[in-house]
């Protein structure tokens, strides 16, 4: 079993066996989905991070809403002909294209005059935005074209079986990025994203986590307060991909953050304002890599400290970024320190 | 109304704005560019009220369309060659959606070599995706083709992408003396369009679901299906244009002096028109030729084929394509009409035009004259190809 | 109406589906350990009803009372890890 509760949290596998006498009693409330954008029943994986950000992110921008998406896993979970999940008009097209979709929604009700008290949600996995997307979502963002677009980033090809991304952070192994005797596995940073679609001049650009999930629906409020493009990316742990205990699912997103390997931020009208610092103050970033399979390698080679050095070094860089040269930990910057040591011996003479 | 001299595809750019499309994208690519610039001037002058979208690629344009049809608007794109084959993932989409979207092709070549002059490869590489697809003889054919395919997509028997061809450069920049469809006439013949089903908040669907095999190949069938059934739809379409309009540019074949023929050659686009010419030559000599020229590729109109070439002693399909490593597109589709009727008439079939390459009359002359002495081609003929070009290669 | 157009049982033209019909696939027969909520400590936080991916946790937050629908429950345990005062416990499934 390759899940790791060395950080104390309960585990959904610390079971207890229960008679019969403590079955509980009726639910004390009426199980009631009317309401509800995106119905129960879709075949996400256990404590999938996606899920829960794309049912929240849905749920706040409501019934008035049409939705397109590209292929990818929230597709394809909530999309098995005849039974879909969605109770608003939805569409999937191909991967590439969920903003030219969304584009060509939005001319046809602005022709219409139908526009008005309609949201126009566009959605994609980290595959579908950052890499093979690219092209039609700047198109789009460049037209200024009325969209909130919405990347589902859990830094990997998912759907297709856990092959890197674009968004994928150094050193995880994916099946196209693994680890081996002669690779610590994806060896590039993770691509800024939010900066790339920030220099397109858009009103807001946000990035939160599915750990974060109360935060969600202010963001989305926030996001469609304003006319124009928008971008929303949201941390969305993969509990398969990530090969991490399903049940920790949003333990490891605020890990994430909370070491500043996954920075969130919101960019407002050209000014960034980064969420609050963690209040128990920065934490090694050993702690969000341990309980990752994904991360597993670092742990078991000999030199695998010196990768997790160039991480804490990196997430250094973030905190530093959003919080200031004062917010960076010591133990932070040792790690850069050990990082130029390292560039040193290795130069030529 | 009065004849203008004018462009082809300024002629086509202004058809498509009298079909009132409520959002076109459409990216340029010669020879197509001069119908997206005029439609994007029209809209400009306040002469179309329409969303002309500055799409990034013609994968955009078509995805743009797509979606603006999804969300129940008549919507245009147009394109050539390379762009043609990028949107090809979308075409597949758009008729698997079953989304009444129009489509204007100018016929170019496709790379490598690079080539912006005219071949039927674009349109021909995507003939399987369920899109409908006519081609025009001329400048009139392009203009009015277009208002019969809004007419024959949004028919709620059909349901499908449909595209317009015109050779590129032999049609999209000659000055030909064109009549416009009447704008009035026009409105009346279409209508607006009312989509059946569409991405509404007041009545949510799921489009573009994923389907597993136990259901999917109906699915896919439905589509094949759909194009079977425009026959019907195409013929009651085109009479009630040339009811309407006065012109016979629809139907899905046009017989030329092929009735009594021995000798007919079978063709699409714009070398019909160099082909008449011939036969009208030919036949002063006392030559019985013929011509049966077609005017909807996809669906292949097999009885109406069929019916016009059973009499005929030989056959010769002139292309402008060919599938590279087996024989043509329209010749073999040709071969199986007759052979499934139990017909044993020998076809030869011809590729005449790749990348804007002359056939000159003679040309078609000649094919004539070989095919009548009752040879019949074994293999598909790359016609008058330069041998002293090719370089010496290992036998 | 469109609704009126598409059923389950044949396909539709273009396979569009009609809304919300996958109410209908039990994604609860997936689990193995559900959720048990021993309402000693609840305080009404919500966290348990707002981080469940299937959202299928309900609740009054004034009467501190939350239940999950069994019919939904994957059985992922997020509600037990995340609740603030470990009012939830999981349990195998004995059937």
């Amino acid at each position: 079993m390759p899940f790791s509760c060395e950080h104390g949290a309960k585990s959904a596998y610390d079971v207890t066996h229960r008679n019969a006498e403590d079955e509980p009693v009726a639910s004390p409330v009426p199980f009631d989905y009317s309401d509800r954008v995106l119905k129960p029943g879709y075949t996400s994986c256990l404590g999938c991070g996606e899920a829960l950000a794309m049912r929240i992110v849905a749920q706040a921008a409501g019934k008035n809403s049409i939705f397109t998406n590209a292929t990818g896993c929230s597709e394809i979970f909530t999309s098995r002909y005849p039974q879909s999940s969605w109770s608003a008009p939805w569409i999937h097209s191909l991967f590439e294209n969920s903003a030219a979709i969304a584009s060509g929604v939005y001319y046809a009700l602005k022709h219409k005059g139908k526009l008005e008290g309609t949201n126009i949600i566009a959605m994609g996995g980290d595959g579908g935005t950052a890499d093979i997307g690219l092209q039609c979502l700047s198109g789009a963002f460049e037209r200024g074209d009325e969209m909130l677009y919405c990347c589902w980033d859990n830094e990997a090809y998912m759907n297709t079986g856990i092959q890197r991304s674009s968004l994928t952070p150094l050193d995880a192994s994916t099946t196209t990025s693994p680890s081996g005797k002669a690779s610590w596995g994806n060896d590039r940073p993770k691509k800024d994203l939010p900066a790339i679609m920030a220099a397109h001049g858009i009103p807001y650009v946000g990035v939160g986590s599915c750990g974060f999930y109360r935060e969600l629906p202010a963001m989305v409020k926030r996001a469609l307060s304003y006319r124009g493009p928008k971008y929303l990316q949201v941390h969305a742990v993969c509990p398969l991909g990530w090969r991490s205990d399903p049940a920790q699912t949003a333990v490891l997103a605020r890990l994430a953050f909370e070491t500043g390997c996954y920075p969130l931020y919101e960019i407002i009208e050209g000014r960034t304002k980064p969420h609050r610092p963690p209040k128990e103050g920065w934490k090694h970033v050993e702690e969000y890599l341990k309980p990752q399979g994904r991360f597993r390698h670092l742990f078991r080679a000999a030199d695998g400290a010196d990768q997790i050095v160039r991480i804490q070094a990196g997430a250094a860089t973030n905190i530093r970024k959003f919080y200031g040269d004062e917010a960076v930990p010591a133990f932070a910057k040792e790690a850069e320190n050990k990082v130029a040591e390292m560039a040193e011996k290795k130069a030529p003479a | 109304m009065a004849k203008e001299i004018l462009e082809g595809a300024m002629a086509v750019a202004h058809a498509v704005a009298r079909c009132r499309p409520e959002v076109v994208a459409a990216y340029p690519i010669t020879p197509q560019t001069h119908i997206s610039e005029e439609l994007s001037q029209i809209v400009a002058d306040g002469d179309l009220e329409a969303e002309f979208v500055k799409v990034e690629s013609e994968f955009g344009a078509a995805s743009v369309v797509l979606g603006a049809s999804a969300a129940g608007a008549r919507a245009y794109t147009a394109t050539s060659s390379q762009g043609l084959i990028l949107m090809t993932e979308v075409l597949w989409n758009m008729a698997g959606m079953r989304l009444p979207v129009v489509l204007g092709c100018a016929n170019r070549s496709l790379s490598a070599p690079l080539s912006i002059w005219c071949d039927h490869q674009d349109a021909e590489s995507v003939r399987d995706c369920g899109i409908l697809q006519l081609y025009a003889e001329d400048s009139q054919e392009a203009c009015d083709m277009h208002v019969l395919a809004f007419k024959i997509a949004e028919d709620r028997r059909v349901l499908l992408p449909v595209m317009v061809n015109l050779d590129g450069f032999l049609l999209t920049h000659v000055f030909e003396p064109t009549e416009l469809p009447d704008q009035a006439l026009t409105d009346k013949f279409l209508g607006s369009y009312e989509a059946v089903l569409k991405l509404d908040v007041d009545d949510p669907a799921t489009f573009g679901a994923f389907c597993e095999p136990d259901k999917c190949m109906e699915g896919r069938w439905m589509v094949h299906d759909a194009c079977l059934r425009s026959l019907p739809v195409i013929e009651e379409a085109s009479a009630a244009f040339a009811k309407a309009f006065g012109r016979a540019s629809g139907g899905l074949i046009e017989k030329y002096k092929s009735d009594d023929a021995e000798t007919i050659l079978v063709a699409k686009g714009s070398i019909s028109g160099t082909i008449k010419d011939v036969v009208d030559e030919m036949r002063a000599e006392g030559k019985k030729v013929g011509l049966v020229r077609l005017k909807v590729f996809r669906p292949f109109p097999r009885e109406a084929i069929l019916a016009a070439l059973k009499g005929a002693k030989q056959i010769a399909v002139v292309e402008k394509g060919g599938s590279f490593g087996a024989g043509g597109i329209m010749s073999p589709e040709v071969k199986e009409v007759l052979y499934d009727a139990g017909l044993r008439i020998p076809v030869s079939g011809f590729c005449v035009q790749l990348a804007g390459r002359e056939i000159p009359p003679d040309g078609i002359r000649e094919i004539i004259e070989r095919v009548s002495k009752g040879e019949r081609q074994k293999a598909y003929e790359y016609f008058r190809l330069k041998k002293e070009l090719l370089p010496d290669l290992v036998p | 109406m469109a609704n009126k157009l598409l059923s389950i049982e044949k396909l539709s033209i273009g396979c569009v589906a009609p809304p919300g019909e996958s109410l209908a696939n039990k994604t609860g027969a997936w689990r193995t350990q559900r959720p048990v909520f021993k309402q000693k400590d609840c305080t009404g936080c919500r966290a348990c009803e707002m981080l469940c991916p299937e959202g299928c946790i309900f609740g009054d937050p004034k009467k501190k009372q939350f239940d999950f629908d069994p019919d939904y429950c994957k059985g992922c345990g997020m509600c037990a890890v995340e609740c603030p005062v470990d009012d939830i416990d999981m349990v195998m499934e004995e059937k």
